[in-house]
């Protein structure tokens, strides 16, 4: 490992947000789980449960809307992550790695550093 | 084949299909000005990526395939609609920064981080090969399909055709131009879609009620659509096929290389966000135009089957069927030019996918370990283009009738069985190394596709055998689990010492995952 990585590896505030972020995306990712394997798990063991026809209509199943529901959970967590991502974890990184690669002098002080982007062509 | 030729629908497909070819042309000429792909890419914003990348997943089996399930099952179809959204966010919370913050593009480079690339890359290229094999073979038989239902053609000479043109479209056409035709493609598709459930949901008041009840009135099975088990009916299938279509997204080569053509981080996200809305929104639009297609093609003779039953064309033509029968000639001919310019765009990355497996995996890193003859390995990768496109010929001829979602669910089959594992454990288990990835995912690879080979898909539909000796249609429960159990068993007792170094290397690994910074000491590239 290099010396600046060692650093930022060792850095306290460098663990504590990975911490945060891995625990936020973990929780994220439990959640679109557990929906999608209740959903294939009521299919194979209890297909009954979702052929119950809902409210007051003639036809729709409570499988219906419990899918549709899952859709649109995938794609509002992903709003979510993308929200928290943007305006929390990013800038974050952006300040523990400033203060260790400004000390070595490898960033380029001109340079337009955004976390990702891969400093590996410096 | 009293297969009556519709002049006007044709006219709008050939008018179609050449606008797609002149935008690829034009396109392809531009982008090779600008320096190259993907510093072209670099112009484009998460909303446009987002689209290009729903278009490279609204694939023939999504629109032709899910809305065939949904018409020939009901319910059912909704099963691979939420099984191939689901991966989408899985991919953005726990694998997409860290890979791109290794700043590769493939799945192998990003592995290849810590572990030996040989191995990996070997295995890689198999895997991608098989994935894009079977993935080509479904969107054949889409293609093969409509064309023998718009022109009146034989089955065979319609996938030849389709085959022919493929391997043209990918020489001439190329890589460079695709994000552009995948986002004039989505945009189309989207409208198109949108139209067709709203033509449906028109004829039933916007009752969606009113919609399932007509379905139901109907269909043969009656209010069985409604409910789970038309097309899986027994639990382990439910799981192996939820495994599988959850999993394999985040294993398929072409769908993970395009998420790395984004200019930065904010961007990838973005894009991830807009795609998961619009391939969310599609799939919603699929499930209305399964059952619109229920509701107004069941029982009409003008689409009855040549045998009497089921659908002219089989069930993946249903969508095709159902646009004639909301908006004429003129709206057949649209859907199906925009369906076939889907197919070919979404083909022509695929096949360029897999010749470039073989040319720069296997043959350039591999069998000239690293220092091909570059004039060389562009013709091994215009060979392989032909090849797989004659092998797409042959294995569309045979798997004619299969429902080409169920295909692509093959293909993610496989992804999570070689692709997944190696890839998820190599980000978050230190102790994974090259022995057991390469052991492991070879075992992962044989396990599925002799499953897929015995089970009764193969053994008996296109074999002929009396029953099949693997009893499921989908093998992903077991492919996928021993390929985990033998990476971890085979990694636990590796006491090489390159093992060690691969362990000791998974902090260097793990910090540039998360910043993109400290490549420099620990690449060594």
């Amino acid at each position: 490992m290099s010396e600046v990585s060692a650093r930022i590896a060792a850095d306290p505030a460098f663990v504590a947000l990975q911490k945060s972020r891995s625990r936020f995306a973990w929780s994220l990712a439990g959640i679109v789980l557990l929906a999608y394997f209740s959903f294939i798990l009521i299919i194979a063991f209890a297909p009954q449960v979702f052929a119950r026809v809902v409210g007051d209509s003639q036809t729709i199943t409570l499988g219906i809307p419990i899918g549709l529901v899952i859709i649109v959970l995938c794609f509002l967590l992903t709003g979510v992550y993308v929200r928290r991502a943007n305006r929390v974890f990013d800038p974050a990184l952006r300040e523990i790695l400033e203060r260790h690669l400004k000390s070595e002098n490898i960033l380029d002080k001109e340079a337009d550093f955004a976390p990702g982007e891969g400093l590996s062509a410096h | 084949m009293a297969q009556s030729v519709n002049f006007l629908a044709i006219g709008m497909f050939a008018v179609f299909v050449a606008a797609t070819l002149g935008i690829t042309f034009w396109a392809a000429r531009r982008t090779r000005s600008a320096s190259d792909f993907y510093a072209a890419g670099g112009g484009i914003t998460g909303l446009q990526n987002g689209l290009a990348i729903a278009g490279d997943f609204m694939s023939a089996a999504s629109f032709l395939g899910i809305s065939g399930l949904v018409f020939a099952s009901g319910f059912d179809g909704l099963i691979y609609s939420i099984g191939f959204l689901v991966g989408w966010p899985l991919i953005l919370f726990l694998l997409a920064e860290r890979l791109r913050n290794l700043g590769r593009y493939t799945f192998a480079d990003a592995v290849s981080f810590r572990l030996r690339p040989l191995p990996i890359r070997t295995l890689a290229a198999c895997g991608t090969l098989c994935v894009v094999a079977l993935y080509l073979v479904a969107q054949m038989v889409g293609a093969g399909k409509l064309i023998q239902l718009l022109f009146g053609l034989p089955y065979p000479i319609a996938v030849v055709l389709v085959g022919c043109l493929m391997i043209l479209y990918v020489t001439f056409g190329g890589m460079l131009a695709t994000t552009w035709v995948q986002l004039i493609k989505a945009c189309l598709l989207l409208f198109g879609a949108t139209v067709m459930a709203g033509a449906v949901l028109l004829r039933t008041g916007w009752s969606l009620d009113g919609l399932f009840s007509a379905a139901v009135a109907k269909h043969p099975k009656g209010a069985e659509i409604m409910a789970p088990g038309g097309l899986v009916s027994d639990p382990i299938s439910a799981i192996s096929l939820g495994l599988a279509l959850m999993f394999g997204t985040a294993g398929l080569p072409h769908i993970l290389m395009r998420f790395f053509t984004v200019p930065d981080a904010v961007q990838a996200r973005r894009s991830v966000f807009f795609a998961t809305g619009f391939i969310g929104y599609f799939y919603i639009l699929t499930f209305i135009i399964g059952f619109g297609a229920i509701m107004l093609l069941r029982g009409d003779p003008a689409f009855l089957g040549e045998d009497g039953s089921g659908i002219r064309g089989g069930n993946n033509m249903a969508a095709i069927h159902l646009a004639q029968a909301v908006g004429g000639d003129v709206f057949l001919g649209f859907i199906s030019a925009v369906a076939f310019a889907t197919i070919l765009a979404v083909v022509s990355g695929l096949t360029l996918a897999g010749a470039s497996a073989i040319s720069h995996d296997l043959y350039a890193s591999v069998w000239c370990a690293g220092s091909p003859n570059e004039a060389r390995e562009v013709r091994v990768s215009r060979i392989a283009t032909v090849l797989l496109g004659l092998a797409a010929i042959g294995l569309g001829v045979s798997f004619e009738q299969q429902n080409v979602a169920y295909m692509v669910g093959l293909a993610f089959a496989i992804a999570a069985s070689v692709n997944f594992p190696i890839l998820f454990l190599s980000m978050f288990w230190p102790g994974l190394t090259t022995r057991g990835a390469t052991v492991g995912g070879a075992v992962g690879l044989f396990t599925a596709v002799m499953c897929m080979i015995l089970g009764p898909t193969i053994w008996v539909d296109i074999l002929g055998h009396q029953a099949p000796i693997f009893p499921y249609k989908h093998p992903a429960l077991f492919s996928t689990t021993a390929a985990f159990i033998c990476i971890i068993l085979v990694s636990k007792v590796d006491r090489s010492a390159q093992a060690a170094r691969e362990r000791a290397a998974f902090g260097a690994q793990f910090v540039r995952s998360q910043t993109g910074i400290g490549a420099a000491g620990a690449a060594g590239h």
